[in-house]
């Protein structure tokens, strides 16, 4: 084959490539395909379960023959409080994001701008904490939850829940707030902007997009929070989404309602993967920074 | 992005006004970071000081039904090590670290695999890591549903390979299943932050290894693995500490059973099922060193420096 030294028309140009690069590509499709396939043939599952008549749920075709919504119509049942369960997952994580970012961003900020003595002890500081076991502070935060008569209420989740959300707020913060322009805060200096005015002023708006990755990152993972919820909540009026799914009950032991776990699972899962394909960019680029799950 | 602070920093120099300013603005830098990182640590201590402490403190204490607890020392330790509970303890610490040894490996293979797949120029790039992220979204506990569900004696993986096996009902299967729920949700995750890693290396250095005759496989053990590997280690890194810790998939699994205890369940069963606090607190210090240990070891043996760049970032902040 002719190397191409002249530029070709566009059409003749593509023709060639894909011919040239025909077996390589062929790999590489089916590299991609296989990839798509794992991610994504457990999550169709779920969801094709959620779609079967209650009956016909052990049947196992790969598409549902008579698709209802009788799974969906059960999840907000009489039987299950999944509603509140939502609503206690929203106001959990919520709040967990609220003060993940109130407190990380100021730390974050210090950490990525500012130089002050003891900041590599900081730093690793909030790095351990990040590695920190969740399960190591349980039993004492129990007990003392226990004390103050807190188990099952939000805030028997939300405190714990903070010491994975702050730690991870503040390495997404610090990574955005480094990759910042210095030079607008050096202008607002000059023109006589004190040290916290130009954060408030100038800082703070040009970090919005990198607080609004970190607040999706820390909500999905406050979202997800299982083990403190599953210790703390003991009824349904305090259950997040997590524990309730987990919880729900068939007729006997025996007998899961996995149509209807599947269907409540659907509900809890699209709305994050509508999130993560709208701004992908961001939460990869996010994670990455933060090196965190 | 530490070369970029390094730049405007070569920059600050040149006009004496602003050297003067830069050196007034240092000493005022300590106190308006004090009060900037101040709340944050204030928060960490209540939330992770405190009970650290308090877990140490109860974990020196006896566990008696109806009367206060008494001082005893080490003897949860003694108890949890080598006493009437240790058998419990070590199959725990056995699973915990089977589990972690296992899927790192699987992961680490398969997301790398990935990792290379998606380095590829192809249309769509983006689509697929939005795709790729969906097992992560998609919470754990949620995630352990489904694959009950599909590991169900009548579920769709014994229709699919035709098999009979009562996945949780024993405990290679169990395992197994764990495994393979843990894998799925997290390669994807791995291959991410080994595609970020990928990324950095310019692709002069594939050219030129090309021309000088290095063949694919060799391109891949001389440029990209060594070059991969710090986004490597750090990825296993936190791999390793959250399998560690691992609690969703067994615990709604398989409830601990057939020897798929972890460490994390058991001072959850210690804690609440048996109430037991003083116990539970000893074994919760115990696994928290262990996590310690492990994550130090792991850092020492596979090059620190490596690591703490990475998690460091554009730490540069030496100066």
């Amino acid at each position: 084959m002719t190397t191409a030294t002249v530029p070709a028309p566009r059409t003749a140009d593509r023709r060639r490539g894909t011919t040239r690069r025909g077996p390589a590509s062929r790999w590489l499709y089916a590299a991609l395909v296989t990839i798509v396939l794992f991610c994504l043939l457990p999550f169709y599952w779920m969801v094709v379960t959620s779609l079967k008549d209650p009956k016909e749920v052990f049947d196992n075709s790969l598409v549902p023959t008579h698709p209802t919504f009788l799974n969906y119509t059960a999840v907000f049942g009489s039987q299950n409080t999944f509603l509140l369960a939502l609503r206690n997952s929203v106001v959990i994580a919520g709040s967990v994001t609220a003060l993940a970012l109130v407190f990380g961003v100021f730390a974050a900020y210090a950490l990525a701008r500012l130089h002050f003595r003891g900041k590599n002890l900081v730093l690793g500081l909030f790095l351990a904490t990040s590695m920190f076991p969740g399960v190591a502070i349980l039993t004492p935060l129990f007990q003392l939850f226990a004390d103050l008569g807190w188990i099952d209420t939000y805030q028997s989740m939300i405190i714990p829940d903070i010491s994975f959300s702050l730690p991870l707020g503040i390495w997404i913060l610090a990574s955005f707030f480094r990759a910042m322009p210095w030079e607008l805060e050096e202008a607002a200096r000059v023109d006589g902007c004190t040290k916290a005015a130009a954060f408030r002023l100038v800082i703070l708006p040009l970090a919005v997009p990198g607080v609004f990755t970190t607040a999706i990152l820390v909500f999905i993972s406050a979202w997800n929070e299982f083990m403190i919820a599953n210790s703390m909540s003991q009824t349904p009026a305090s259950q997040p989404v997590t524990v309730a799914i987990a919880q729900f009950s068939g007729i006997s032991q025996y007998d899961q309602p996995y149509g209807t776990q599947m269907a409540a699972g659907v509900i809890v899962t699209v709305p994050l993967i509508v999130l993560v394909l709208i701004f992908q960019r961001r939460i990869v680029s996010g994670l990455t920074a933060g090196g965190v799950k | 992005m530490s070369v970029r602070t390094g730049d405007s920093r070569a920059f600050v120099p040149r006009a004496s006004t602003r050297r003067e300013r830069a050196s007034g603005r240092k000493e005022n830098d300590g106190r308006f970071a004090f009060w900037l990182v101040v709340p944050a640590i204030l928060v960490l201590t209540v939330v992770i000081g405190y009970p650290v402490i308090a877990a140490l403190v109860r974990s020196l204490f006896s566990d008696p039904i109806a009367s206060a607890p008494r001082f005893i020392g080490l003897d949860n330790y003694f108890s949890a090590l080598w006493g009437v509970n240790s058998g419990k303890f070590w199959d725990s610490v056995g699973v915990t670290y089977f589990f972690a040894a296992v899927t790192i490996v699987l992961e680490t293979a398969i997301g790398l695999g990935m990792a290379l797949v998606m380095n590829q120029a192809f249309r769509g790039r983006g689509l697929l890591r939005g795709v790729v992220l969906v097992p992560w979204a998609v919470p754990t506990a949620v995630a352990a549903v489904l694959w009950k569900w599909s590991f169900d004696p009548v579920g769709i993986i014994n229709a699919l390979t035709g098999s009979h096996v009562v996945w949780t009902g024993s405990d290679w299967p169990s395992k197994a299943a764990i495994v393979i729920a843990d894998t799925w949700k997290t390669s994807p995750f791995i291959a991410l932050l080994i595609l970020a890693g990928l990324q950095i290396i310019p692709g002069e250095v594939y050219e030129a290894a090309k021309i000088d005759g290095a063949g694919a496989f060799q391109r891949f053990r001389l440029i990209t693995l060594p070059l991969v590997r710090p986004a490597l280690l750090v990825a296993i890194l936190f791999r390793l500490l959250d399998t560690l810790r691992m609690y969703d998939l067994p615990a709604i699994l398989t409830h601990g059973a057939n020897d798929t205890t972890t460490l994390s369940i058991l001072v959850v069963q210690a804690t609440l099922n048996e109430l037991k606090p003083g116990f539970g607190g000893a074994l919760s210090t115990l696994t928290f060193l262990l996590i310690f240990v492990t994550a130090y070891a792991f850092v020492r043996l596979l090059g620190v420096n490596a690591v703490e760049a990475q998690i460091g970032g554009g730490r540069g902040g030496k100066r």
